[in-house]
């Protein structure tokens, strides 16, 4: 990540990462995911899915911030994302997505 | 990689999915939308009930884990205020589509409005009326093209954020399918005002509009609204038409108070008969 200033506490945050899932079968290759993923972790498959869809994929796990933006915005609820395990939870991945239990053990 | 359960799970039929909506269609991203709106408003999922009538977008209640009904063609909103009234303590909201809240129910949506009766209606705008065959609706812009446009319509569309206020509802926002956090704020806004709250959600419907308008698949919508959509809160809602590819003012626009329809019921009959009048209901609606 560019920034215009380096922040005085970057050492110390620890940058949040996701644990991608993605439901093959449900997918519909919209391309949604794949469009408006802030980091470009996601792409859409060469080969077909069950229903004959290029479902989307993941290329670049590493990257992904948890921003959960490409869990939201799937039509068809067959994407997302949780923090990844281990993670202390930092206090914007709880404003993300009040009220809902994003952590999992 | 799949073991985890959808985060949705607890208010989506996920035993139903794939759902019936083309790809690329925006109706599930609205989905997606209510069911965070849901979360974020804290509102025990035991007292919200979900109506919605005939058409793509009414297919939204089949969906939903919750007390949800899928009415007659234009007949959600009195079937939601019936239930309002006989079981005053639920949340009622209606989802549907254009076609089905503004054309064949657009007389229930402004008497509803006018009396303020205290459901929210979340209006999914996809310009036609899509289950059927995308026909020309109330919402086609000129000169679309549709089934029975087949020249182009050249009927003035409703612009719907101003229906609403003129009628009289107390909340009124419109976002579309790409602008999922602030529709969810709205939505969630809606869910916990008191009276009549409209939300527009314009959405894509790329195998019927898109399609025989040659614009593209869902994907070229979203980014159609990400080009042309202008966010202006409190704008004059008689400014809020929306021309063919041009640009989508979007926001809040309404957000007022009046009293609701049990709330003017109980002082005029109180008025009237005094402590011989017993207040509707009890809980306060
Ligand atoms: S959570 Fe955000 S960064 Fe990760 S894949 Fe989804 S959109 Fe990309
Ligand atoms: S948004 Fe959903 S349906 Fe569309 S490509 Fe991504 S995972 Fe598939
Ligand atoms: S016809 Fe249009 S509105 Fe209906 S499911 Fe398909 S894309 Fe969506």
């Amino acid at each position: 990540m560019r920034y215009w200033r380096k922040p005085l506490d970057a050492d110390e945050i620890e940058v949040p990462r996701g644990d991608i899932h993605i439901v093959e079968s449900q997918c519909k290759g919209c391309g949604f995911c794949v469009e408006y993923c802030p980091r470009d972790v996601l792409e859409l498959a060469s080969g077909y899915n069950l229903k004959g869809y290029h479902p989307a994929v993941v290329v670049n796990e590493a990257e992904c911030v948890n921003c959960q933006l490409c869990e939201i915005i799937c039509p068809e609820f067959s994407i997302f994302v949780r923090l990844k395990n281990n993670q202390p939870v930092c206090a914007t991945d709880i404003d993300l997505r009040k009220g809902v239990d994003i952590i999992e053990s | 990689m799949n073991e985890a359960a959808h985060p949705m799970e607890s208010i989506l039929r996920m035993d139903r999915m794939p759902h019936i909506w083309c790809p690329g269609c925006g109706i599930g991203t609205v989905v997606t939308a209510f069911a965070m709106a849901l979360q974020q408003a804290g509102i025990p999922l035991d007292k919200i009930a979900v109506v919605s009538g005939i058409g793509c977008s009414g297919r939204v209640a089949g969906y939903i884990k919750l007390d949800s009904f899928h009415t007659t063609h234009g007949r959600a909103i009195p079937f939601a205020t019936g239930l309002k009234l006989a079981n005053p303590e639920l949340t009622v909201v209606v989802i549907s589509g254009d076609g089905d809240l503004i054309a064949i129910g657009g007389n229930h949506f402004i008497h509803a409005a006018r009396r303020n009766v205290d459901i929210k209606v979340f209006c999914i705008n996809n310009f036609n009326y899509a289950m059927t065959g995308g026909q020309l609706g109330p919402t086609t812009p000129e000169p679309a093209i549709t089934t029975t446009s087949p020249y182009g319509a050249f009927e003035n569309p409703f612009n719907l954020p101003f229906l609403a206020e003129g009628s009289g509802a107390v909340y009124v926002a419109r976002w579309t399918a790409l602008h999922i956090r602030r529709l969810t704020k709205s939505m969630t806004e809606a869910l916990l005002k008191k009276g009549f709250s409209f939300v527009e959600i314009i959405a894509p419907c790329p195998t019927l509009y898109s399609r025989r308008n040659r614009l593209g698949d869902g994907l070229d919508e979203l980014r159609h609204y990400h080009d042309k959509s202008v966010i202006k809160h409190g704008a004059d809602t008689r400014e809020l038409d929306i021309s063919y590819r041009d640009k989508i003012v979007m926001g809040k626009f309404v957000d007022r108070e009046r009293p609701t329809f049990v709330e003017a019921l109980d002082k005029r009959f109180t008025e009237v008969f005094g402590k011989k009048y017993e207040p509707y209901g009890k809980v306060a609606t």
